[in-house]
Order: C-alpha cells, then sequence, then structure tokens
C-alpha cells in the first residue's frame, strides 16, 4: 500500500516538476505566467494530436517514435504559445496577469476544441504503456525499484531538466545574466545584455519545459485518457504555487512536487468515499496556503524573494 | 600632450514626446583628458551622455569614435566601442555579490579557429626551426637538455591542430561556467588598479562609495577608455571626492577620456581640463578651465545673470518647538538605523541635517512624522497655540499626530513614490493632505440667541415655527454632515491649487494634469507649496532640491527661508553642504544613525563636517553648542 | 545576432505616450473590439467552412434569435457583469485577486447550503434573507482572509486567492455529493424552496436591477467617495498613503469585504434566482473572465458593460454557430474569447506607445503632424495588428517579424 502510494505519488509529481521548473525559469527572467495552465494544455493536446495521427497511420509498432515525435511537437506547441505570451508581455509590454490568465482561457479552449474534435481520441489509451515503465520492472520487485525505477521516460526527464535547470541558474554566466535581467532589467541592459532576447528565450524554454509537463500528465499518468479537460488547470495552478513553495529553486521543486503529489494521491490510498475524498483534497490547496503564510510572516529578512523586476514590464527609454 | 580625438558628436538631437531633451549638440573629447560637461538639471547632459553609452538612440545626428561613424544602438554597441558609462543611480544587481556584478554580461571572446589553426603552425615552425639551429655543444651540463628546443613531428602537429576546434568548445564552455574562485580572480584585477574592496560582498551591504568603486571596476574590467561618470560626487564625502578624484587623474595619466556629468563648479575648476557647458538642451561653449572662472561659467549655465546668495536671517527668538530625544530605530532587516539620537528643532530658525546618503535622516524625519516605528526615546513637540503645552508625538500615527492638532508639514525626498500620487492631477493632489475634512453648517448663533431671550413672549405658533426651522436645520446639517463624511469635496482643493499654481509659477497645462507629468521643479513646488499652505509650525523637508534647477532651487530656499521668518521650525535635510552652510543656522551631522555633533552654520568648515560625515566625532566647539541644547531643554 | 560591422540603425522608435485625449484612447478601443470580433468571424470561416455572413447571422440567432435567448444574454451579461465589478475595487488598489471563481461559487453554495436544510421548515421570505446572510458571510469570508493575510505580513495575494478558488470547489464537490445521495453521481437537482420573487415574469429582470444599481453604486463609489479616493491612494503607492495617515490594512481589508460582498450578490442571484442548485461548474470560470473584463475596461464600471456585454455575445452567438454546424462543444467559445482578449490586450499597446519610423538627417518634423498622423495610423492599421497576433494560425510570430511588421505600419504614416 505504501509502496504503491510513493509510487503513485513520485509519478504524479513529474507533472508538477515540470510545471514549476518551467514557471521558475520564466520567473527567474521576470515574467509571472500565470498561463501554465493553458501551456499545458496546449502541449498536452499537440502531444496527444501527434500521438493520434501516429497510432492511426502506423499503429504501436515504434515505441521510440511514438515517444519522441508528440515530445517534439509538444516542445514547438509550448515554445509557440511562449511566444505569444512574449510578444504580449515583452514587445506590446501588456499586463502579465492579464496576459496569463487569457492564456489560460485560450489554451483550454483551443486544446478542448481540437481533442475533442477527434470522436475517437480515445484509442492513443492503447499506446500509453510505451510512455510509463521504462525498465519494465515486474510487479513483483521489491518495494525500492518499484517506487524509484518503474516510471517511464518522462518522470526522469523532469528530474534531469529540474536538474539542469538548477546548475544552469546557479552556476553559469548563463544563468547569472538571466537572474540579472529578472532582478534589474536597466542593470541587465547597461552591462550590454540583451534583455529581450534573454526575456524571450527564458520564457519559450518555460513554457515549452511546461507544456511537457501536459503531455506527461495525459500520456503516462492518465494513460492517454483527456478526461474532462479541467484536471490539467488544477494541475497547471498547483504547479505555479510550487514555484512559490519551492523558493524558486528547481532542484527543491524535485522534493516539493513529490509532497505536493502525494497530498493530492494521498485521498485514493485512504480507504475513504466519495465525498470524503473530495474534501481531504483540499489539503494540496491548503497547504499551499499555509506555506504561503509561513513564508510571509517568517521570512523577515526578505531572503526568500521573487525576481525584484517580477510583473515589471521593461521599457529601455523610460523617463 | 597629444591631442587625439576619442569622440566626436555632430548635430545630436533627441526627443522624448514633446520635451526636446538635446538639440543639435556638438561636442569632441580628447584621449589623456578630463572633460566637464556642465548644466542645470535637466539640460539635458544625462540624455547626451546615454546616448553615448547606448541607452538612448539619438533622433538625429552622428557619433563619432576614433574619426569613424559609429552607430551605437545597445550598451553593448558601446562596450565594443570601449565606452563604459557610470551612472548616477548605479546600476547593480543588490542581491549579487561584487564580483557577480563585474562578470555580468561579460561576452566571450572566442578565437577563430582558421587563425588559431595557422598560429599554431606557425610557431611549430618556429619551434622546429629552432630545433634544426640548436647546437647542443654549445651549452655544458645538465642546462644543454632543460633548454633544448623540441622537434615536432607531423603527426604531433596534426593531433594538435585538430584539437582545435574542441579547444574552442572547451573554452566556450570554461568561460560560461562560474568558477568557485571567480571572486578572487577579479580581486587581484582590483588590486591591480589600487582599489582595496571585498569583492564578495553583497551590493546591498555596500555603502554608497563602495558601490561607485565596483563600478568603475566594473567598467575598467570590461577596458573602457572613455569613461563617463554621471555626478559622481552627489553622494560622497569631500575626503571621498577627493579619493576619486585621485582615480580619475590617474586614469587621465593612462591616457583615457574622461567625461564627468556635474553641475558643481567648484569640482569642475578642481578636476577638469575643459568645460563643456549645456542649457536647455542645447551646447552653449566648451572652454579650457584654466581660461575661464566660476562666475563666468554660471552665466554660461544660466544663460543670465544671477544672484546667487541666500538671504540669512537672524532667528528671532529661537524657542524648542520640536525635541529628539535618545531615539533608536532598528530596520526590517535587523540594522539599527537611528542609534540615540538627541537634538531639538527651534521656532525661527532652520537646522540643517548633514550625513551620507542612507545615514538615517529619512527615518529620522520618518519617525517623527509617525511612520517609523521607534525602539526607544522620545519626541515632544511644543504647541505654540496652546502655551507650548508638550505633546508626546512617540508611536503615533500620522493620523494621530495631526488629530492632536501638531500642525506638521513633510516634504519627503521621494516626491512622487512619497508626497504625491503621480497619477492624480494637482487637486486630487492637493486633496490628500484635506480630504478628509468634514463640512459641518454651523448654526447662526445669533438667531438661536435672539429666541432664547424673548423666549416666552413669543406666541406658541412662531414657537412652533422656529422649531421646525431648528429641527430643518438639524436634519440638513446632519445629511451635508453625513454625505461629506463620505463623498469628496474637491472645491476647496482646487481652489488651493490654483492659488500654488499662481503663487509659486507652477508651470502646467492645466490643474487637471497628472503631476507626472510636470518638471522635476514644478512637481515640488506642487509638493512644498501643499505643505505650507497647512500653515505648518514645523516644517520638515528632505533633499527638497534634489534634481531642479538652480532657479527653482533658489525658490525654494526662499520658501524656506520666509517659513522660518513666519516662526516655523524648519528642519532641512541636504547633500550640497556649501548650501547648508549657507542656508541653515544649526547644521546636525550623523552617520550611521548617530550624531555625531550639532555646528553653528555661520562658523561650520565643510571639511569639518566630511570629517564628521565620516563619523568622527567632534569635541570642540559644536559639542559646546549640544550641551546648551540639552540645557535649553531642562527648562 | 547579426555580425554586419555595417552600420545599422533602429528602425523603428517607441515613444511612450500619456497625453492621448479620453475619447482616443476610447476610440482605439472600441475600434479593436470591432477589429477582433471581425477577425473571430474570420476565424470561424476558416475552421467551419462556413460564410462569413452566415455566421454572423448565426451568432446575431444566438444571442438576439428569440425574446428567450436575449433574456437569456442579459441575464448571463448581469451576472458576468456584477462579478466584474466585484474585483474592481480590488485591482484599482493592486489587490490581485482572482478569486473571484471561488468568492462567488462557496456563496451560492451558502445560499443552497440554507435551501437545502432550511427549506421547506421556515417561510420562504426568510429563507431568502437567510440565503442572503449566509451567502454574504461566505462570500465575505473568502475574500477577506487573504485580505487579512495581505494586509498582516504581505502574503501573496494572486496565489491565495486562486488557492481559495480550488478549496471552494472541492467543498461543493463534497457537498453535493453528501446532498445528492451518496449512490448518485454527485449532481443535486434543483432545489424546491428559497426561490428567489420573479420580477417582470422571469428570473431574467432581477439580475438586470440589481447589476444596474451596482454599477451605478460602484461608479459614485469610485468616482466620488472618500473610500474610492483612499483605495486609489493605496493603489497609486502606499508610501503615500501612509504618509497621509491611510491605514493601509485598514483600506484593504475593507475593500475586500466590498469585494466579496459584491461576489456574494452574484453567488446569491446564480443560487437562489436561476439554477437553484450548485455544482463545481456553477460558476463556469466567469470568475477569472471578470478580471480580464475589469482590465480591459480600465477599471471603469460603464466600459464594463460593454465589455461582458462583447463575452457574452460571443459566447451565446458561438454556442448557436457551433450548434448549427453540428458540433456539439463548447470549448470554441472559449478560444474565440481569448482571441479576442489577446487582441484587445496587443491594442493597448497602441494607447500607450507610439510607435516612429526613425529619421535620419531630417529636421524634426511639427508635434502636431505626428500627434495626429500616429493616431490615424493606429486606427487604420487595427486589422493587420490582429493577423501578428495569432501565432498557432501562422507559426511567424517571431519578434524580427513583428518588428517588422510595425516598421511597415509607421513607414506607411509617414507615407500618409
Amino acid at each position: 500500500m505504501l509502496i504503491m502510494f510513493l509510487k503513485n505519488a513520485i509519478r504524479l509529481s513529474a507533472t508538477f516538476l515540470y510545471g514549476a521548473t518551467g514557471e521558475i525559469v520564466i520567473e527567474k527572467g521576470g515574467h509571472l505566467n500565470l498561463g501554465i495552465p493553458g501551456v499545458m494544455s496546449i502541449g498536452a493536446a499537440a502531444g496527444c494530436l501527434t500521438e493520434y495521427a501516429l497510432v492511426t497511420s502506423i499503429g504501436n509498432s515504434s515505441p521510440a517514435l511514438l515517444i519522441l515525435l508528440p515530445l517534439l511537437v509538444t516542445i514547438l506547441a509550448g515554445v509557440l504559445m511562449g511566444l505569444l505570451y512574449c510578444f504580449l508581455t515583452v514587445t506590446l509590454r501588456a499586463n502579465q496577469n492579464v496576459v496569463g490568465l487569457a492564456m489560460t482561457t485560450f489554451g483550454i479552449g483551443l486544446a478542448g476544441y481540437l481533442v475533442n474534435n477527434e470522436s475517437d481520441i480515445y484509442i492513443i489509451g492503447s499506446v500509453g504503456s510505451v510512455f510509463n515503465n521504462m525498465f519494465n520492472v515486474p510487479q513483483d520487485a521489491n518495494g525500492f525499484v518499484q517506487v524509484f525505477f518503474s516510471h517511464g521516460i518522462l518522470v526522469y526527464l523532469a528530474v534531469i531538466i529540474a536538474i539542469a535547470a538548477q546548475i544552469v541558474l546557479s552556476k553559469t554566466r548563463l544563468g547569472l545574466n538571466l537572474r540579472a535581467v529578472g532582478e534589474n532589467p536597466a542593470t541587465a541592459d547597461a552591462a550590454g545584455i540583451n534583455v529581450t532576447k534573454y526575456k524571450y528565450i527564458s520564457t519559450c524554454v518555460g513554457c515549452a519545459i511546461s507544456a511537457i509537463g501536459g503531455l506527461f500528465c495525459i500520456m503516462d499518468y492518465m494513460g492517454g485518457n483527456w478526461g474532462d479537460g479541467y484536471t490539467l488547470e488544477g494541475f497547471g495552478w498547483l504547479s505555479l504555487a510550487l514555484v512559490i513553495f519551492t523558493m524558486w529553486r528547481p532542484s527543491l521543486a524535485i522534493l516539493g512536487s513529490i509532497i505536493f503529489a502525494g497530498l493530492y494521491t494521498f485521498s485514493n490510498f485512504a480507504g475513504i468515499a466519495a465525498y470524503q475524498k473530495d474534501f481531504v483534497n483540499i489539503l494540496p490547496y491548503a497547504v499551499t496556503i499555509v506555506i504561503l503564510i509561513l513564508t510571509s510572516i517568517f521570512d523577515k529578512k526578505k531572503k526568500v524573494q521573487p525576481p525584484a523586476a517580477l510583473g515589471v514590464p521593461y521599457f529601455r527609454e523610460e523617463r | 600632450m597629444d591631442k587625439t580625438v576619442a569622440i566626436e558628436l555632430k548635430g545630436i538631437t533627441k526627443t522624448f514626446g514633446e520635451v526636446i531633451a538635446n538639440n543639435n549638440v556638438d561636442l569632441t573629447a580628447y584621449r589623456g583628458e578630463v572633460l566637464s560637461i556642465l548644466g542645470e538639471n535637466g539640460s539635458g547632459k544625462t540624455t547626451l551622455m546615454n546616448m553615448i553609452a547606448g541607452i538612448y538612440f539619438p533622433d538625429e545626428g552622428e557619433i563619432r569614435i576614433d574619426g569613424e561613424i559609429v552607430s551605437i544602438r545597445s550598451p553593448k554597441d558601446a562596450f565594443d566601442h570601449r565606452i563604459g558609462m557610470i551612472h548616477q543611480h548605479f546600476k547593480l544587481v543588490d542581491v549579487f555579490s561584487a564580483a557577480d556584478n563585474i562578470l555580468l554580461g561579460e561576452k566571450y571572446k572566442g578565437f577563430d579557429v582558421k587563425e588559431e589553426k595557422q598560429r599554431l603552425l606557425d610557431a611549430f615552425a618556429e619551434e622546429n626551426a629552432a630545433f634544426e639551429a640548436y647546437k647542443p655543444e654549445e651549452h655544458t651540463g645538465i642546462l644543454s637538455y632543460m633548454f633544448a628546443p623540441k622537434f615536432h613531428d607531423e603527426k604531433e602537429i596534426k593531433r594538435k591542430l585538430s584539437a582545435v576546434p574542441l579547444k574552442k568548445f572547451t573554452n566556450r564552455m570554461k568561460f560560461g561556467w562560474l568558477s568557485r574562485g571567480r571572486a578572487k580572480s577579479l580581486q587581484q584585477i582590483a588590486k591591480k588598479y589600487g582599489f582595496a574592496i571585498d569583492l564578495k560582498k553583497r551590493i546591498h551591504d555596500m555603502s554608497v562609495s563602495e558601490k561607485q568603486t565596483v563600478e568603475i571596476i566594473k567598467v575598467l574590467y570590461r577596458n573602457a577608455d572613455i569613461l563617463i561618470l554621471d555626478e559622481p560626487t552627489a553622494v560622497l564625502t569631500p575626503q571621498e571626492i577627493d579619493k576619486l578624484f585621485g582615480v580619475l587623474r590617474k586614469m587621465r595619466e593612462d591616457g583615457k577620456c574622461v567625461i564627468i556629468i556635474t553641475h558643481k563648479l567648484n569640482e569642475v575648476m578642481e578636476i577638469s581640463d575643459r568645460v563643456a557647458v549645456m542649457r536647455k538642451g542645447e551646447h552653449i561653449a566648451t572652454v579650457n578651465t584654466a581660461d575661464t572662472n566660476e562666475q563666468q561659467l554660471t552665466e554660461m549655465m544660466v544663460g543670465k545673470k544671477i544672484e546667487l546668495n541666500i538671504n540669512r536671517t537672524e532667528p528671532q527668538e529661537p524657542t524648542d518647538r520640536l525635541v529628539v530625544e535618545h531615539v533608536s530605530a532598528i530596520s526590517r532587516e535587523g540594522v539599527k538605523i537611528l542609534d540615540d539620537v538627541c537634538f531639538e528643532a527651534r521656532s525661527g530658525e532652520i537646522l540643517g541635517i548633514a550625513g551620507i546618503a542612507g545615514s538615517g535622516q529619512r527615518e529620522l524625519l520618518e519617525s517623527i512624522a509617525g511612520l517609523q516605528k521607534l525602539n526607544g526615546g522620545d519626541i515632544w513637540y511644543f504647541d505654540p497655540s496652546n502655551d507650548n503645552e508638550k505633546v508626546d508625538l512617540r508611536s503615533k500615527t500620522p493620523l494621530q499626530i495631526r488629530n492632536l492638532g501638531v500642525r506638521l508639514s513633510f516634504v519627503p525626498e521621494d516626491r512622487l513614490g512619497m508626497g504625491l500620487v503621480g497619477n492624480m492631477d494637482l487637486i486630487d493632489n492637493m486633496m490628500l493632505r484635506s480630504y478628509r475634512h468634514t463640512i459641518t453648517l454651523k448654526p447662526e448663533d445669533g438667531e438661536v440667541k435672539e429666541a432664547e431671550d424673548c423666549e416666552d413672549k413669543l406666541d406658541t405658533k412662531i414657537k412652533l415655527k422656529r422649531g421646525l426651522t431648528k429641527l430643518g436645520r438639524g436634519i440638513a446639517s446632519g445629511a451635508v454632515k453625513i454625505w461629506s463624511s463620505v463623498f469628496l469635496d474637491r472645491k476647496s482643493p482646487k481652489t488651493l491649487a490654483e492659488t500654488i499654481v499662481q503663487d509659486l509659477e507652477v508651470v502646467t497645462p492645466s490643474t487637471h494634469t497628472p503631476v507626472r507629468r510636470l518638471s522635476g521643479g514644478n512637481v515640488q513646488k506642487v509638493l512644498v507649496g501643499r505643505e505650507i499652505a497647512a500653515a505648518p509650525t514645523v516644517l520638515m523637508a528632505a533633499y527638497p532640491v534634489r534634481g531642479l534647477d538652480i532657479n527653482s532651487s533658489y525658490t525654494i530656499y526662499n520658501l524656506l527661508n520666509a517659513q522660518k521668518e513666519k516662526g516655523v521650525a524648519v528642519i532641512y535635510v541636504g547633500e550640497d553642504l556649501d548650501v547648508l552652510i549657507e542656508l541653515c543656522d544649526r547644521i546636525m551631522v550623523i552617520c550611521g544613525g548617530k550624531v555625531t555633533g550639532i555646528v553653528d552654520g555661520r562658523t561650520a568648515q565643510k571639511e569639518q563636517l566630511g570629517l564628521m560625515m565620516l563619523g568622527r566625532v567632534c569635541e570642540t566647539e559644536p559639542q559646546e553648542t549640544l550641551k546648551e541644547g540639552v540645557g535649553d531643554d531642562k527648562d | 545576432m547579426t555580425k554586419t560591422k555595417k552600420i545599422r540603425e533602429p528602425l523603428i522608435h517607441l515613444v511612450k505616450r500619456d497625453d492621448l485625449p479620453g475619447w482616443k484612447a476610447w476610440g482605439i478601443r472600441a475600434l479593436s473590439i470591432v477589429g477582433a470580433f471581425v477577425f473571430i468571424c474570420l476565424l470561424s470561416f476558416i475552421v467551419l467552412k462556413r460564410s462569413p455572413f452566415q455566421i454572423v447571422k448565426f451568432m446575431f440567432e444566438g444571442a438576439f434569435g428569440s425574446k428567450l435567448s436575449t433574456l437569456v444574454l442579459f441575464r448571463d451579461l448581469s451576472i458576468l457583469l456584477i462579478i466584474s465589478l466585484a474585483v474592481t475595487p480590488a485591482f484599482k488598489m493592486k489587490f490581485w485577486n482572482i478569486g473571484a471563481e471561488g468568492q462567488v461559487l462557496i456563496s451560492a453554495w451558502g445560499a443552497v447550503l440554507c435551501m437545502y436544510y432550511l427549506g421547506g421548515k421556515i417561510p420562504n421570505g426568510a429563507l431568502i434573507f437567510i440565503m442572503l446572510l449566509s451567502s454574504m458571510t461566505f462570500g465575505i469570508l473568502w475574500a477577506v482572509i487573504p485580505a487579512i493575510f495581505k494586509a498582516k505580513w504581505g502574503t501573496n495575494e494572486t496565489l491565495f486567492t486562486l488557492m481559495m478558488n480550488y478549496i471552494a470547489i472541492q467543498i461543493v464537490l463534497g457537498s453535493t455529493k453528501i446532498w445528492a445521495g451518496v449512490t448518485s453521481t454527485g449532481v443535486l437537482h434543483p432545489l424546491q424552496y428559497g426561490h428567489l420573487p420573479q420580477v417582470a415574469g422571469g428570473d431574467y429582470a432581477l439580475s438586470m436591477i440589481v447589476a444596474a444599481v451596482i454599477t451605478l453604486l460602484l461608479f459614485f463609489y469610485m468616482r466620488f467617495s472618500k473610500h474610492g479616493y483612499e483605495l486609489s491612494v493605496v493603489g497609486e503607492s502606499r508610501n503615500t498613503a501612509r504618509y497621509i495617515g491611510i491605514s493601509v490594512p485598514k483600506v484593504i481589508v475593507r475593500t475586500l469585504v466590498l469585494s466579496g460582498a459584491i461576489c456574494a450578490v452574484a453567488g446569491f442571484l446564480l443560487a437562489g434566482g436561476i439554477m437553484h442548485t450548485v455544482g463545481s461548474g456553477t460558476v463556469g470560470g466567469q470568475g477569472f473572465t471578470a478580471v480580464l473584463v475589469s482590465w480591459l475596461a480600465q477599471f471603469n464600471p460603464i466600459a464594463m458593460i460593454v465589455v461582458s456585454f462583447v463575452v457574452i455575445f460571443i459566447s451565446k452567438g458561438t454556442t448557436r454557430v457551433m450548434e448549427n454546424c453540428g458540433i456539439a462543444n463548447s470549448f470554441f467559445s472559449q478560444v474565440l474569447t481569448g482571441t479576442l482578449f489577446f487582441i484587445i490586450i496587443a491594442c493597448e499597446f497602441f494607447i500607450r506607445y507610439r510607435v516612429l519610423p526613425r529619421k535620419r538627417h531630417k529636421a524634426v518634423a511639427p508635434r502636431e503632424d505626428l500627434d495626429d498622423d500616429s493616431v490615424e495610423v493606429v486606427e487604420d492599421f487595427a486589422e493587420p495588428d490582429i493577423v501578428i497576433e495569432e501565432p498557432l494560425s501562422e507559426a511567424d510570430d517571431d519578434k524580427q517579424e513583428t518588428r517588422d511588421e510595425d516598421v511597415e505600419h509607421s513607414q506607411e504614416e509617414t507615407v500618409c
């Protein structure tokens, strides 16, 4: 039971981890993207439709292609959403909260429309198995192996991306420059950094990472079942909360996402009635709120701070 | 000294919306000189330099560097032309260490694979030639082995050549990585230039002077040989200024072109070789410093001969109006920002407060205004309207202070962020002080009295009528009271705004213009005007002339002097020591939240103030003044 | 990016402007809405392959086709308008309350709570009164909890209010399962008691009247009252507010009580007057849409009427379009709403900035010319802008491209 619970939590955590890592990369560049749920939905839809096209044309003969091509298309879709967001917030300097919310509406709508247009989209469920259990761990393997090695490739990719993001952000000049853009774009600009370019790239990379989270959620966690299209929205918002929870550190997000996922799946393993599950599912949200409150009360020295220029559009010739 | 042109500007024009910041400016700067750009605030000096540094792009005109026309579209281009600018508001990331700030934005200078290969080939060929020519018998013993050239065979050369692209790649990666020892290696560079500073320190833990040093190291690290410094002395003490000028002179000797923007004449005379004077966005003239004097420069800068004297009158019967005793405060970060501050402000007197920026001046004024939480000490106010009754101001909110009848006006340092609301118009900004007022209808006393006098003579009908009128008036007055306690009265603020615009000659399209769109001087007039309109008994002003042109500055000085003559206790926080010495009756110096002394404005010396600003407590004459002050308290 | 040593000058030049007369700004906004509408019709035409005129016809049919659909349109508009009004004072104060969804939902739930437990046991009038009280309590509670923490400790309100949404949804999901009976699907059927009185023979007029009253009151509150003045000072600058002695925490809490109360009215109308039940989809994302409506209307209550009308019109219209084209899914209207928002957001740029071509070695043009031209050009080119905005139709949303587009506009501007 405990093994199943942990295994499930780690599996679900990848969704949050992708979302949070992506959002951290975006926020480090000084942008608060409330459109993550939309980006995840679009990413998932793009990936699923590619999967659908593949399944209808070549069946499930080539597992590598079945994973890689949708992944690529998902990343592309994420980048496109990133470009849209950047065009509005960086080039046109629109309010980031508003653009983010509009992206969520738009993304969920478009994803739902495109996916529901294919009446037999459910057939992608038949290839869901290629996504999970990368190492073919048998059902009766020992607990440790089951918990850590029975997942699909995208779970491990999420951890790799999070670690890579952490290293790039804290150990390289690229990360230093990006953090400077998020902290003080005028300074970064005066230091010869192309602020616009950095913002565009960080946002697009971040959106691409988040989009993979959408694909993972549908193809791996939900086993190829699209659901009602709103599941991803909730996951997207939770990823945003995770960013604050982990104090803008992708490495901590690995642990944080497992805790969130644990809270989220807890009700499934508690052996309780459906309505009780609903109440228990308040937990991840309530915990986020508690964390928000605690960090704001005890962070007197303001050590844990978002990038200083978060949400502020940059215009060099501002007077 | 040979004079080569470093940078040449021709016909530079830059506009911001309706404002022409620079109009057809020509300017030349040479290597190995210090050029001052002198001009009032708002004369377009900074804008002009920002165009060289790539922050702005000129609308028209051309920039030549070393004789070649260049296009500087961004700060990166400026770096490529070896131009470095130290902005007045430092461009540093607070949460980074100094070293990281210096490294920020540095571009990798790679090498061309072909060229590198050729270089290697040449080197090998040279060594092989040396090997051919080498005769071991000419050397003796062990040395013959140690210094023997090596022969490189074909295979080795090929191997090394094929490694070049990889080397390029690994170099790139190595450059991209932030090594642990980066601060150490930069530290050595700083040492080489003679700067003593810890580059591992974070910027927000640094003093202003240290931050400036970081900025200078930053541009030197980038190999800049045209250096632009925007008002570098504004926040420094006289001693720090001397140190800075020493650095600048050294740079001049190194053949660098140093341009400094300033509006302080004495500094111009001290440091520069030539002075370019700007007025209202235009370049007036460039003269050799040796051929000119302060008076002539002032005339060029201001455009007309003006009287630059502040008329300081003797204080009239000064009595204690505000007494601050042992006030201490701790910032949110847990740092002591005010430490046992004691002083008194007297009516009819201007008390100047001097100190390095961020020494606690703001916190001190905010403590008095009820905006800063105190950790100890007392603040007393002596109410002149109530026979100098002692009023406790400690731990009161601004509203409570006002409700106590204390007429305290405060012109804060941050005009548009605290004193005014930039996006609101003049009227709504006037309302900030007065919007709480509620109008009440006063019952006409005379009539009521008359009615009472002959009460019994009247018949009931008239009595009833009078009663009803009274009731009606009561209801009406109540209604007005409720109405005016809920809704705003914009009429009287409008009148006030119009009066201020007229009396202080505020230049504004109308009273409905957002104050953000007014120029700095006009914004300050609006703010000071509003604060004075409240008929204060204590007037506190923090840096009221910062960013103002000379005429506006003198308007403000005159307003403060007029208030002093009215018997108001004026507290003036300033940064220009010359002005403080000319304007104030007494000058208090604070350093790191501590009072280092109070001196008489009429006898104060600039150097002495400078030392006190750096924390040297004055033991001699000023102490006596202080003692005198303490003595007064006890009365 | 380019390695040419050639002298390259930036081609365009942005100037911030804040002197655009109000009517011109609103004119641009109105044009952007019209342009967005045209674009939406074109998009539907491309996707659905029906003639644009037919689509427009369907849209109007869906919105105004019958008396009933018109009434429904105005009723839904009223609800959206009330929610938009509710978030407005908070936004004006720069308090990013994106929890209107949860605030409305929990107050609808509060009303249903009373309907379920007290229905039939007490007279209808009393029930309605208690429902209103209960709605208010929960709506205000949901808004005021984040406000208190924000006021006291500066807790991030955006995420706090967002999380409160989901707590509300979970509470509704759980309790409706209890009320509907554990064995059922968890959908609570409309309840018998606690229906609001019908005004003018339906459940439509009441919402409209309430919305109109709230719009007017809020307009006066924001424009002429001391509270309204205080909250805009707090929004503009916390420091100024402190400086003149406004208690910032008090204003934050007071304003959020107002926000919560107006949200509660919306929830109360939804539960008591329209749905007579509650479910996780009762508010249907209108809480988020309201945030956008409020912002796009620049916090002006009167402009909010127009914006919410456009939003509801498109949603009703596209639903009919989709029905007529045989596609039964509601997502397409969300796509169109999103597109509409993008276009209006993008047009704000032209209100705040002026795009000018770079001039070189030429005299500065007189100011007046520039001013007039630029505005007109922005209007003329409202259409091409729209094409840029849509990255999914064409993958050329690159920055460079858009820059070039801008240049084209501005170059033609000089030609004019």
